[in-house]
This record gives C-alpha cells, sequence and structure tokens, in this order.
C-alpha cells in the first residue's frame, strides 16, 4: 500500500472491525477477535506512516468538500503521528484488557461497547491525521458522540446524570466557542488548514489575537482547562476500559493534542508572543488545584481523574511557553501521560475486578495478594511523577527546559511544585498496598480471598508498565518526531 | 413545441388531475397507485427542470400561450427551481410511507380522499413555487391551505378538528392578508407579474399604498411562515395531523410560505428598498431571535414529542429569517440551504414518529400521544426508529456531520461578516437548547425502562422505515456532500441580493 492508501486504511478499518463485531455478536470469542485482529492491522497501517513522516513527508489525503474551499481532508505531520502512534497501540492493550474486565465483571451490551470503542478510534485518528480544522471539528465531536454510550453504559441513573455532565460540557463548549473560533478563523485568514508558523495574518490586532487563543483554549474542551475539567470526573462513571479510553487513548489525548496543533499550525509563536501569560496563568492554577483535590480524594478514579486534569494542563502550559524545548515535551508528554496514566486507571479496574474495592483506604495490603498489578501501578505511578528512567522523566525534562530557555521560571516553579503534589497523592497508595498488613473488617463480601486479576488485565498492565520504561530507553522515533514539530518540512 | 418544453405546466397539472382521478376511483388502493405516480412523475420533472435552469438559466413559460405580463407565467429560477425539488421530493417519499402510516389513523373508507386531498396540497405548494404571478400565487397558496385544512381534520384525534379550524382561522386571516396586499400591489401597479412588477412598484414603494401592500404580505405571509408570535396554529396541527401528513407539512407548508416571502421581499420590493431605507432587518432580528430562544425553550418542556418538534420547528424557522434579515449572500443562502436542511430533517423525524405511533396504537382507540412515559425504553425495540430520530436532532443541533451543521456555518458566518458577535453568540446558544430537548428524547428511549404493561412490540414496519431513513440519509449525505444545497443556495442568492454588488 502506498503512504496515502495506509491513511486511509487506518481511517477505515476500525469501522470496517466495528461491523465486523456486530455482525459476530452471537459469538464472543469471536468478536474479541474481530476487535484485537482490526486493532493490531490499525496499528501496523500506522506504524508504517512512521518512516515516511520522519523522512520529512507530509502525505495528504483529500476526501470530500462539504463547504467550498474546505475540504475534509486528512495530512500526517510529526504530532499527529504521535497522536496516532498511541491512539492505535493503546488500542490494542486496551482490548486486551477489556477481555479481562467486561467479562470478569459480566457487564451487560458488550457488542454495543465493542462498536463504540472501534468508532471512537476511528473517530481519534481523524483528529491525529486531521488536514484542517473543519476536519479536526468534525472527528471531535463525532468523537464526543460515540463515546457517550460509553460513558452511560451502566444506564443507571448516575450515569445517566454523568452522562449529562459529559455531554454538556463537551459540546457546549465546542459549539460556543470553538466554532466560531473556527468561523472567525476562517473569515479573517480564509483558511482553516494547519500549516507550519500559522495562519493568521501578522496584522491582526493583539486583542483579536487574544479572543481567538481563548476561544480556542476553552472551546477544546476535552483538554480539561478549568473551569471545563468537570467532565472528566463525572465520566468516572464508566466502566475502566472507558475510563483509560477517556484517559490515555483518545478522549483527553485529542483535547490536547488539537490545543498544541492549533498553537503551532493555526497561530505559530511569532503572533503570540506575549499574549499568552494568561493562558500560563490558568493552565499553572489547573495543574495546582487540580493535584490539591487529588491529594484530598478518597476514591481511586477520581483521584486518577484529578491527576489527568493537573497533567492535562502541563501539555496546554508547555505549548503555552512558546519554546521549541517546551513544544517538544507537550508533545511527548502526550505519550507519557497516556502510558503511566493508562497503567494507573487498569490498576483501578484490576483492584475492582478481583477485590470490588473503589476507595483508597481500603487498599491496605493489596499489594501482596495482587503483586503484578500494584507493582506495574508503582511504575506507572513514577513515570507520572516523573522519575528516571520512566518516559514521564523524559517528557518533564524537555518541558522544563524550555519553561528555562524562555526565561520563565514561575512556570519552572510550578512544575516542581506539582512533582511534589503528584508524589504526595500516589505514593501513599503504594505504601498502604505494600506496607501496610490487609485489613481484616473488611466487610465486602470478597473479605480477603481474592487473588490476582484475570489474566488478560494483568498482561495488559504488564505491556504498559513496559512501555513506560521502554520507551523511555528507546526514545530516538518519539524524540525525532516531537523535534519535527512545526518545523515545517515539506509541508 | 416538444413535451420537454411543457415541463414546467406538466409539474402542476399532473398532481393536480390526480386528485380528482383518485376521487373518481373511490378506491384507496387505486388512488394511490395514481397520486404516488403523480408525485414521482413530479419528483422527475422538478429535476429535470433544476437541471434546465442549472445548464441554461431561468426559464419562462406561458401559460395557454398567452403572453406575459397579461397571461399568467411560469417562472423558474435558482431559488424555486431549488424549491420544486424539496416539495415534489418530499411528496415522492411521504406518499409511500402514507399507505403503511394511515391504516390505523384513518378510516378505511376515506383513505382515498386522503390522498386526493394530498395530491391537492401537493399541487398548491408546486404551484405557489412555480408560479410568477402575484394573484395566481393567492389561488394556489388557497388549493394547498384548503387541502390541509382537511388532511389535519381526517387525524382520528377529535381534537384534530379543533387543530384544523385554529389553523383554518388564522390561515383564512393570512390569506385574505395576502390578498389585500397583492390587491394593493396591482392596484398601484397594473400589474400581477411578478418580474413586470418589480420596475413599477420601485417607483411607489414608498408611497402609503405601497408600504401597505408590504405590511398585509408580510403579516399574511408570516402567519403561513409561523413565525412567532404568529405560530399559534402550527403546535395543534403538527401534533393531532395524521403522521404522514405532519411530516410533509413540517418538511414543505413553511417552507413554501418562507420561499413567498423571500420572493416578495427580495425580487419584487427589492432589498436595497427594504433592508436599507425601513426598519425591516431590525423588525425581523427582533422576531427571529424571539423564534430561536421562546419556541427552543418552549420545546425542552413538552412531553409529547410531535408538539417537542413542531415547536422545534418554530425555533428553526428563527434561523431562516435570522439569515434573510442580514441581507447579504452569505446570509440569504443560509436560510435558503436551511428550508431544505431543516425541511429533510425535520421531515424525517416526522415519519419516524409517525412509526412510533403505528406501533402505539390499536385499532379501536384513537393513536395515543407519543408522550415520554410511552416512549420510555422504546430504543430496545426500534432501534432504528430511535436512532433515525437521534440523527435527525443532530441536525438540528447542527453537528457537524449532518446537513443543519452546513447552514449554521454559513449563518454564522455571515454574523461574523457583519461583525455581529452578539449573534454569533446567540445562535449557538439558541442551537444548544436545541441538545437539550434532543437528549430528553435520548435519555427517554434508552435510559428509562419500559413502562408495565406497554405489549412488547417490534422494529417499525419496513414500508414506514424505508422512506423515512431515505431522509435520515439524505441528512447525512447534505451533510458531507453539499454541491447540491450549497451551490444552489448561494447562485438562488446572488440572484436576490443585489444591494451589495
Amino acid at each position: 500500500m502506498n503512504v496515502e492508501e495506509l491513511i486511509l486504511a487506518a481511517l477505515v478499518l476500525p469501522i470496517v472491525g466495528a461491523l465486523g463485531i456486530v455482525v459476530a455478536n452471537r459469538s464472543p470469542n469471536v468478536r474479541e477477535g474481530v476487535t484485537l485482529v482490526t486493532a493490531v492491522a490499525v496499528f501496523a497501517c500506522v506504524v508504517q506512516l512512521v518512516a515516511p513522516v520522519l523522512a520529512g513527508s507530509t502525505p495528504l489525503v483529500s476526501l470530500v468538500e462539504p463547504l467550498p474551499g474546505l475540504p475534509v481532508a486528512f495530512r500526517v505531520e510529526p504530532l499527529g503521528m504521535l497522536f496516532g502512534l498511541v491512539a492505535s497501540g493503546l488500542w490494542i492493550v486496551n482490548s486486551i484488557y477489556s477481555i479481562g474486565y467486561m467479562r470478569g465483571n459480566n457487564e451487560k451490551n458488550q457488542t454495543r461497547f465493542y462498536v463504540c470503542f472501534a468508532l471512537s478510534i476511528a473517530a481519534a485518528l481523524g483528529i491525529a491525521f486531521s488536514a484542517n480544522l473543519l476536519t479536526l471539528f468534525l472527528f471531535y465531536e463525532i468523537l464526543t458522540l460515540i463515546t457517550y454510550p460509553l460513558v452511560t453504559h451502566a444506564g443507571t441513573d448516575k450515569a445517566k446524570h454523568g452522562g449529562r455532565v459529559y455531554l454538556g460540557i463537551l459540546m457546549g463548549t465546542s459549539m460556543l466557542f470553538l466554532l466560531p473560533a473556527i468561523i472567525y478563523t476562517w473569515h479573517v485568514a480564509g483558511t482553516v488548514d494547519f500549516r507550519p508558523g500559522g495562519i493568521l495574518p501578522a496584522g491582526l490586532a493583539p486583542v483579536s489575537v487574544t479572543v481567538l487563543l481563548a476561544l480556542f483554549m476553552f472551546g477544546i474542551g476535552k483538554a480539561a482547562l478549568m473551569p471545563f475539567h468537570r467532565w472528566l470526573p463525572a465520566a468516572m462513571v464508566a466502566p475502566t476500559p472507558v475510563s483509560a479510553l477517556l484517559h490515555a487513548v483518545a478522549v483527553v489525548k485529542a483535547g490536547v493534542f488539537s490545543v498544541v496543533k492549533v498553537v503551532v499550525y493555526v497561530f505559530g509563536s511569532s503572533i503570540l508572543a506575549g499574549t499568552t501569560q494568561w493562558l500560563i496563568a490558568i493552565a499553572g492554577f489547573t495543574i495546582l488545584a487540580a493535584s490539591v483535590v487529588a491529594l484530598n480524594a478518597d476514591n481511586f478514579k477520581r483521584r486518577l481523574a484529578y491527576s489527568t486534569v493537573s497533567q492535562l494542563s502541563y501539555i496546554v502550559l508547555a505549548a503555552a511557553v512558546l519554546a521549541p524545548l517546551s513544544t517538544v515535551g507537550a508533545a511527548l508528554h502526550i505519550v507519557s501521560h497516556a502510558l503511566g496514566k493508562i497503567t494507573l486507571f487498569f490498576a483501578a479496574g484490576a483492584i475492582y475486578t478481583a477485590a470490588h474495592k473503589t476507595e483508597i483506604s481500603q487498599f491496605d495490603g493489596i499489594g501482596r495478594r495482587m503483586p503484578w498489578t500494584m507493582t506495574a501501578f508503582t511504575i506507572g505511578a513514577l513515570s507520572i511523577i516523573g522519575i528516571p528512567p520512566f518516559i514521564g522523566f523524559v517528557s518533564k525534562w524537555y518541558i522544563m527546559s524550555g519553561a528555562f530557555s524562555a526565561g520563565m521560571l514561575s512556570v519552572a516553579a510550578v512544575f516542581m511544585l506539582s512533582t511534589l503534589l503528584n508524589a504526595a497523592y500516589l505514593l501513599p497508595i503504594v505504601h498502604r498496598a505494600f506496607f501496610r498488613p490487609p485489613r481484616h473488617d473488611d466487610h465486602h463480601g470478597h473479605d480477603g480471598h481474592h487473588g490476582e486479576a484475570p489474566l488478560p488485565i494483568v498482561i495488559a498492565i504488564c505491556i504498559t508498565a513496559a512501555g513506560t520504561l521502554v520507551a523511555s530507553l528507546f526514545p530516538d522515533v518519539l524524540i525525532g518526531l516531537a523535534q519535527r514539530i512545526g518545523t515545517g518540512g515539506a509541508i | 413545441m416538444s413535451l420537454a418544453q411543457h415541463l414546467p405546466a406538466l409539474q402542476v397539472v399532473l398532481p393536480l388531475i390526480s386528485a380528482p382521478l383518485a376521487v373518481l376511483s373511490r378506491r384507496a388502493g387505486l388512488a394511490f397507485l395514481i397520486v404516488t405516480a403523480a408525485a414521482w412523475t413530479a419528483f422527475a420533472i422538478a429535476i429535470a427542470l433544476w437541471l434546465q435552469v442549472d445548464l441554461s438559466g431561468p426559464v419562462s413559460y406561458p401559460i395557454g400561450n398567452w403572453e406575459p405580463p397579461w397571461g399568467i407565467e411560469y417562472r423558474l429560477d435558482r431559488l424555486n427551481s431549488f424549491m420544486l425539488v424539496l416539495v415534489s421530493g418530499m411528496a415522492a417519499i411521504v406518499l409511500p410511507y402514507s399507505r403503511a402510516s394511515i391504516e390505523r389513523e384513518i378510516p378505511q373508507e376515506s383513505h382515498y380522499l386522503f390522498y386526493a386531498m394530498l395530491g391537492l396540497c401537493l399541487t398548491g405548494l408546486l404551484g405557489m413555487s412555480i408560479t410568477g404571478d402575484a394573484f395566481n400565487l393567492f389561488v394556489f397558496l388557497e388549493i394547498s391551505s384548503l387541502s390541509t385544512y382537511v388532511l389535519i381534520a381526517m387525524g382520528r384525534d377529535r381534537r384534530a378538528l379543533t387543530a384544523a379550524y385554529q389553523y383554518l382561522i388564522m390561515g383564512s386571516i393570512g390569506a385574505t392578508f395576502i390578498v389585500i396586499g397583492i390587491g394593493f400591489l396591482y392596484l398601484m401597479t397594473g400589474t400581477l407579474n411578478l418580474a413586470d412588477m418589480v420596475d413599477r412598484v420601485a417607483r411607489i414603494e414608498n408611497s402609503r399604498p405601497g408600504l401597505a401592500a408590504l405590511a398585509f404580505i408580510t403579516v399574511g405571509v408570516s402567519l403561513k411562515v409561523a413565525l412567532a408570535p404568529l405560530h399559534q396554529w402550527l403546535p395543534n396541527a403538527y401534533t393531532y395531523a395524521p403522521s404522514s401528513v405532519s411530516a410533509f407539512l413540517a418538511a414543505t407548508a413553511t417552507k413554501v410560505a418562507l420561499y413567498a416571502l423571500i420572493r416578495f421581499y427580495f425580487t419584487v420590493f427589492g432589498d436595497a428598498f427594504l433592508f436599507e431605507k425601513l426598519p425591516l432587518p431590525k423588525m425581523m432580528l427582533v422576531l427571529s431571535l424571539f423564534a430561536m430562544f421562546f419556541a427552543n425553550f418552549i420545546a425542552i418542556f413538552q412531553d409529547n414529542l410531535k408538539r417537542l418538534f413542531a415547536y422545534s420547528s418554530i425555533g428553526q424557522i428563527g434561523y431562516i429569517t435570522l439569515g434573510l434579515s442580514f441581507d447579504s449572500v452569505d446570509g440569504v443562502a443560509a436560510s435558503i440551504m436551511h428550508l431544505f436542511n431543516h425541511g429533510v430533517a425535520k421531515g424525517a423525524i416526522f415519519l419516524l414518529i409517525g412509526a412510533i405511533v403505528a406501533r402505539l396504537t390499536t385499532r379501536q382507540a384513537a393513536p395515543p400521544a407519543p408522550g415520554f412515559d410511552r416512549i420510555a425504553g422504546l430504543a430496545k425495540s426500534m432501534p432504528w426508529t430511535c436512532f433515525g430520530i437521534v440523527i435527525g436532532g443532530l441536525s438540528l443541533i447542527g453537528v457537524p456531520g449532518t446537513a443543519g451543521f452546513i447552514s449554521k456555518w454559513y449563518l454564522v458566518l455571515a454574523a461574523v461578516d457583519k461583525g455581529q458577535w452578539w449573534l454569533v453568540g446567540a445562535i449557538l446558544f439558541s442551537s444548544l437548547l436545541a441538545v437539550a430537548y434532543v437528549w430528553r428524547f435520548v435519555e427517554a428511549a434508552y435510559f428509562r425502562a419500559p413502562p408495565a404493561g406497554r405489549e412488547a412490540f417490534g422494529e417499525a414496519s419496513l414500508f414506514l422505515l424505508i422512506p423515512a431513513w431515505l431522509l435520515v440519509g439524505a441528512t447525512l449525505w447534505f451533510g458531507i456532500d453539499t454541491s447540491f444545497t450549497v451551490g444552489s443556495a448561494i447562485e438562488a442568492a446572488q440572484q436576490l441580493v443585489h444591494s451589495h454588488q
């Protein structure tokens, strides 16, 4: 296949897979087989795109033109390549995990779950490879809608309420802020294509630039910049594989990806110079405030959710610093947070499946019963905190270097403080799990007799934990891609 | 003259003949065949005429070979050839649907009358669109209105009678106002031919009779458009009419009235006068905003699905008149394409609601109202029906990938172009109200448990589902490939908007 066909294949295969899943409805083993085969095939397509992109080519595929001069088109450039790798690669692991989780918990409507999951991967890849704002917006909204049935999977009143918040905030921000931002960009620039160095005319008044930036930043609600972060904790009602999809594979990553993409390819650093102070302040506040909330959360998934809110603003902040090194860091952090956070969520789901525990205060001594899970959790936590030799350290290193190179010591201070807070809300869990004796006054039915989680879950969690290490030991491809972002190449 | 040259006349005459033939046949099956054949032929003719206008420009057809402006002229340009496709296309889809749909909604013995009335209604709407003569427009308006009253009254719910009566009164007032306005125009200009009127109106439009004519026509047509606050007849009419009638009316009747409004405003009076010398844009702006917010807000609290989407229609009409009030190519184009896009999406929704009603109806009782309690948990038994309504709803919201997004894009672009940022906010915020009412449906159909005692039933019959899904498919299609809608609307707007050329 040539490069253009590979791009289309990566986008179409998940949809074909979804149809296959529907057809295989009656036989769960075949159904999950279809999911896995599709996931591997999609990843194979995406991986084959890496070499051409590293060589500097940015292949373009144009489909239809819904609006004159505004095609639905796909162009693979280094940033989208990174996000595409994350989404398609983690889909494989997440599918393995889902098999263990969905069967282990006897979830209903599993076919619907796998179908929506496959389609949301297609939407995420559509975002990753979008060549202009219209295409990005199209798949951004599709991703919101297709994940809605996943978030509300349980069908309970609580799920319905969580779904309302999820949809209300994501659709509300995108309709109220992102859409006018795109239309205004089209109005002043005459194009909404992503181009290195930006597309906005140089003469645009700083006030207009600031307003436009604000519309974009708050319009991309999936980046969970405060005060539009509440959908993320609300969506915790979903099954854990969905939380992993939201937090690591697709949704929030689509948000921060869009933020970086817009900053680099729509604005460009020259037109933004001096107008991003407020964004740095809000992102910095989000980092710290969300960490503090996480510190006080006893519910495991809620703590992880607020950790995500905080970590996402790392990326927004890094993009807002505008230094080349911090942009590299922002892109790398998309990968590193994905690997780290998916491990943590897998651990949450593993504990829920094996022990039916959701509160951190119940985790005393659980590391002895679930050694694999909790070891992997520890590795993921260390990566999120930013301790070498894990990938979280690499991305944080670049972000900090960028902040120093731009002379923003206050930004560096925020990151230092946040690292401490990360450690403060993640390490006590490790301590509880391994160093406290198990409590026997457990009023749950499973008091103490549970062991490790089902095998697929353990396999998946070990893969992602190992990923944080492997990515850090062999970072050439990732860093190579990240360094090429916005450099132009052949775009 | 070859047959092809007579297409403009056949466009109206074929459905017109089909109605008495249906009555004469006195048999439901035969009447159905006659009127359906007429509607499909009309659709084919409409497409042929659209192509003809597309290739070689406006078409003029003198009825009975009486030269205009003395005789009646049928005149086709970008705008009304587009309207003909919408109206006849909707009829071609609604008619096959009706066969299964009216089975339990209308007593068997009056089925043939139903088809006859639908044929007449189609005749009226096509005639209003195609004619280039003011009085002829009024005549066709009356044909479509009178047949509509009958169609609404055929609903088995007794409240259909009061709904029809209410519409009869309001519609007659509207028609009277229109004919008075046209009378004034005839008095002052001495002509009834719209094209001929253009130059002569320019000389008298600032006179008192000229302004009176404008006022009468504005109010009269607005009544037929259901522009808030003249919308009171619409919710009851859509709610109690037979399902296929609701769908046909929602997709075409108010749209053709809007076409008449555009024709009088932009062609006859001319936007240079109306929108720059008179306070009309402000008035339309206020009324449009009122419709967008008030009706969309009311819609959220309706319990009956038909009524909910009827109020949604009133709100959507607000977007269309808002686009007109901008008086720019983008704005007017947004209105014209929204006529079409909204017609298709709303038609699909009402057809699918009809499918739900058909499932809920028993032979003995009148069709029950599709309230939220009755449709709770329906997605399990009718997945295609419910999913289709969701897609139609997404188009009402204006989600990208659906037709509604395209018109919203142009409408917002027109507002940005005017530098009216608060209007951008208003348009987008009111579209979020649509999220609220569409999601009420989603939560009821997908999350609530079915009510105890409701008989288990399956998916709607394919006779209902296929026509409805054709429209659902069109809603998606015209969100992706817009060469027909956007192309026609932009060119029509360029022909209509003069003041900025």
